[in-house]
């Protein structure tokens, strides 16, 4: 009992929020696309070109925020065999492996016109593109054994090892003076942004945020109703007519 | 060119800002089908198990054997 105790609780609990944050990411969304591609000014330098960034940056924000959710969430799972815990990293992997995607695509399409290139080996673009296998690597771990709970263990220490990645991303733009600008927002003192382009950017970037907890939610919801239905099926496979159930129900921890 | 072809072709990155766009909106709402038709599916994996229990449902059914 104990071990669905909490599960099912987050259940009804990720059941009730999730109306309120879809709620707040589509009024969000709609904000953000509105001043973003109307409301807003061409840049100096870029042009129309700077649109880009208002999906392009909170793409590449969220992609580093779900890696950090996935990570700590596999290390509470490691340490304390929290079930949820690891529930929450193998529902955020996928989630973050879709943005950093978006993140790479975008940026491309941003790089040709204002860079000349797709693509190069610039500091910030290679640990990106790192993070994306990164990604990919503990999806393929969670699936690659018999037993879930060695792909659990082993996609769990992925993720954590692969943390250091995260301030690699966050510092390479200061530490490689290579072709990606530096950071414009998250600077100590005043961001160098405009106002009228910070406005769209923090909405886009406020909205990816509750998109992202709106999946993971439903994500996890999934995974625990999946979870329920591999339990009864043991349960059922235990105490089937024939088989010598009561030797293996009895042995079963309460 | 009207107004609205101006606006499209944004200054002439239009090639570049629209499919940055529409690759977003195409992932977003990926997402978003993929992991609610996942949860329905489970859901009705779970029912379809309770309701093979004949007597026994639920979460008695767990307090009996967890």
């Amino acid at each position: 009992m104990h071990r669905f105790a909490n599960p099912m609780r987050f259940v009804r609990l990720a059941a009730a929020i999730q109306p309120w944050t879809a709620g707040v990411t589509l009024i969000l969304l709609a904000l953000g696309l509105y001043f973003g591609l109307f409301d807003s000014p061409a840049d100096y330098q870029q042009g129309e070109s700077v649109r880009i960034m208002y999906v392009h940056v909170p793409s590449a924000w969220l992609a580093m925020a779900a890696y950090s959710t996935m990570a700590f969430a596999s290390g509470v799972g490691l340490v304390w065999k929290h079930p949820l815990a690891d529930l929450i990293a193998k529902a955020a992997s996928p989630i973050g492996a879709a943005f950093t995607f978006v993140c790479l695509v975008t940026g491309s399409l941003w790089g040709k016109p204002m860079w000349g290139t797709w693509w190069a080996w610039d500091a910030r673009l290679t640990s990106m593109l790192i993070l994306f296998f990164l990604y990919l690597g503990h999806m393929a771990l969670l699936n690659a054994f018999d037993d879930p709970t060695r792909g659990t263990k082993a996609a769990g220490i992925l993720a954590l090892a692969g943390f250091v990645n995260i301030p690699i991303i966050k510092f390479s733009v200061d530490w490689w003076n290579t072709l990606h600008q530096p950071a414009s927002v998250s600077k100590v003192g005043m961001p160098t942004i405009d106002p009228s382009m910070l406005l769209p950017l923090m909405l886009m970037g406020v909205a990816f945020t509750t998109f992202f907890v709106t999946v993971l939610l439903i994500r996890v919801r999934s995974e625990i109703l999946a979870a329920k239905v591999r339990a009864i099926r043991l349960n059922q496979i235990h105490s089937a007519p024939g088989a010598i159930s009561g030797e293996l129900v009895g042995e079963s921890p309460r | 060119m009207t107004s609205l072809a101006t606006y499209f072709s944004m200054g002439g990155y239009g090639g570049f800002v629209w499919p940055a766009y529409a690759l977003t909106a195409v992932v977003m709402v990926g997402l978003v089908v993929v992991t609610w038709r996942g949860l329905k599916a489970r859901e009705a994996e779970l029912k379809a198990l309770q309701e093979l229990m004949p007597g026994r449902r639920g979460r008695t059914h767990e307090a009996q054997d967890q």
